[in-house]
């Protein structure tokens, strides 16, 4: 029988892996708009899952505007993403270093 | 609660949605030449959702069951933020006609929906709305970030401004979803219930995952680290916005957050507080001193400010959240008239300039602008009467008022280190020996707004008993 434990452990491993996706990775940032979906997909399992345990809708209704605003971001991410290639020709997380961090 | 008195509670919202909307197909249709028509519409419907908040949107009390709430203490941080977005439009046009050749229609009206969002975050009554109005807001700044297209640094900055915010808002959701698991309910009252009969792991986790969500937000030390480079790398007059009204919004959403929500867990979310409002305030004052860019050294200087603004918080009281509200009031005003200094460095080709050293000399070509740059970081140090010694003042005051002495001790000792580099400016200013003169002054609208903050900084104090009344006020309604 899978329970709400099995759910709160995939959803933290996604959750860690797309914080470390962020950090780790050094080579294209791309993979660093995957890390942020894979950060709010498993926001999102913790919510349905807990929604199924708890017999409460409100966790459904929290995931349908994740899944939304998930969307948009994506779509401003890649914009800013193409402009940013425009200028510079490159998308490698370690060229992006015109200012100094 | 029937559904038009909710409606009616939202209409600043709604009235700055409609204009933003409507403004959109405008300028989809008409281009860039309806830019300035456009801008002052903007700034129109800005003043007539702040108008809309003297009836039922400033005292009605929860709306939607609970997910708005229209309280005295959302007008007072909306009053701010409307003030902010209104002057950041205001200032854009000559920036742009520099930079890019003339103003850009889409502006004003991202700056509409940005300020969509914040309304929302500030009267948020339920994690969603929070989540909702957050996104809001930082989709909208995302693309300000990364407004001037043609230049790199702009894309960096709208590009690293992307990558940790969604990853804010990613750490700040799963400690919402936490929350929700461990307490059952996504409404602040239904937190705030679950949460009175102690404090559970899970709801921990959620706490310290929200709080280190919203610690980005406002950019204090150890999620700072998009700060500098965002701030450096945006066009100028979307900086002073960053620095403004985003900063008021997450601020006083904190507030609300930790009063309203969290209550109960006082003993968790102080200790939080206390930390990254030390860790902000030394590091922003220590950091700034070695940068040799204005916008990147008041970037240092708004985590500074944000440290202090949180010793007030940490008291955890209402006089601390009232010296929150009177210490993001003045940052404001001292903010804004800084970056309209700041506007002014442009060289003989009307360029703009962002080094400290052009400014040496300034004193000698420019009297008024040195006089107001003078000001404006007097008042950031903290030096009386200036404003931003009476903030200061105020959150001191509350953390020794609430037992927190060592706190306050750090504070004034670590406010000294910062003074160092405001003073600095001055110096350079005034005694060091003349650089190349800038372009003659900018706009009378620019000169105007510099010079009413310039003398509120100055002759504020007058203004102390009445600040402290609408503040009180606002911080009553939390409690």
């Amino acid at each position: 029988m899978i329970g709400l434990q099995h759910y709160l452990v995939v959803s933290t491993i996604l959750f860690v892996m797309g914080v470390l996706g962020i950090f780790i990775n050094r080579k294209n940032i791309i993979v660093i708009l995957m890390a942020v979906e894979l950060i709010l997909l498993s926001v999102n399992l913790n919510l349905v899952a807990f929604s199924a345990y708890l017999g409460d809708l409100v966790g459904q209704v929290f995931s349908m505007f994740v899944l939304t605003v998930a969307a948009g971001e994506a779509a401003i991410g890649l914009a800013i993403l193409v402009i940013y290639f425009r200028s510079r020709g490159t998308i490698a997380v370690d060229d992006a270093n015109r200012m100094k961090g | 609660m029937d559904m038009l008195t909710s409606l009616l509670m939202t209409t600043p919202e709604l009235v700055l949605t409609g204009a933003g909307l409507i403004l959109l197909m405008i300028s989809a249709f008409g281009g860039d030449s309806t830019a300035r028509i456009v801008s002052w519409l903007a700034i129109a419907a800005l003043l007539s959702a702040g108008l809309t908040l003297c009836g039922l949107p400033g005292t009605g009390g929860q709306a939607f069951d609970g997910l708005y709430q229209a309280d005295a203490f959302g007008v007072f941080a909306k009053v701010l933020i409307y003030a902010a977005a209104a002057v950041s439009i205001l200032v854009a046009p000559r920036f742009f006609a520099t930079t890019q050749g003339g103003m850009r229609a889409e502006y004003p009206i991202l700056i509409l929906f940005a300020t969509v969002g914040m309304g929302l975050m500030v009267s948020a009554g339920d994690m969603l709305t929070l989540y909702v109005g957050l996104e809001l807001n930082s989709l909208a700044s995302y693309v300000l970030a990364s407004f001037m297209r043609k230049d790199g640094r702009s894309a960096e900055a709208g590009l690293k401004y992307f990558v940790l915010g969604a990853l804010a808002s990613g750490i700040l959701l799963y400690g919402t979803s936490l929350l929700y698991g461990f307490t059952g309910s996504t409404s602040y009252d239904g937190i705030a219930t679950a949460m009175a009969d102690g404090l559970s792991n899970g709801e921990l986790f959620g706490l310290v995952f929200v709080l280190a969500g919203l610690a980005f937000k406002i950019s204090a030390v150890p999620f700072h680290m998009w700060t500098p480079d965002v701030y450096e790398g945006s066009p100028t007059p979307v900086t002073a916005f960053f620095a403004s009204a985003p900063k008021v919004a997450a601020i006083t959403l904190l507030i609300r957050v930790v009063t309203e929500a969290m209550g109960s867990a006082l003993d968790a979310w102080q200790q939080i507080i206390i930390f990254i409002a030390l860790a902000s305030i030394v590091f922003g004052a220590v950091a700034a001193i070695g940068q040799t860019n204005i916008k990147r050294l008041m970037a240092y200087s708004s985590i500074n400010n944000v440290g202090f603004a949180l010793i007030g918080l940490a008291a955890g009281t209402p006089e601390g959240v009232a010296a929150v509200l009177s210490y993001m009031a003045i940052y404001t005003i001292m903010t804004i008239g800084s970056f309209l200094c700041i506007m002014q460095m442009r060289d003989a080709e009307g360029r703009p300039v962002e080094d400290i050293a052009s400014l040496a000399g300034l004193s000698q070509s420019r009297k008024g602008l040195a006089a107001a740059f003078a000001i404006f970081m007097f008042s950031l140090a903290g030096i009386p009467p200036m404003m931003g010694f009476w903030a200061k003042f105020l959150v001191f005051d509350a953390a020794v008022g609430a037992g927190l002495t060592v706190l306050a001790v750090i504070g004034i000792a670590a406010s000294v280190i910062g003074a160092f580099y405001y003073l600095k400016i001055i110096k350079t200013v005034y005694f060091d020996e003349p650089a190349a003169a800038y372009a003659p002054a900018g706009s009378r609208i620019e000169n105007a707004i510099m010079a009413v903050a310039a003398t509120v900084i100055v002759l504020g104090y007058l203004l102390n008993p009445f600040l402290d009344r609408v503040t009180a006020t606002a911080a009553a309604s939390l409690f």
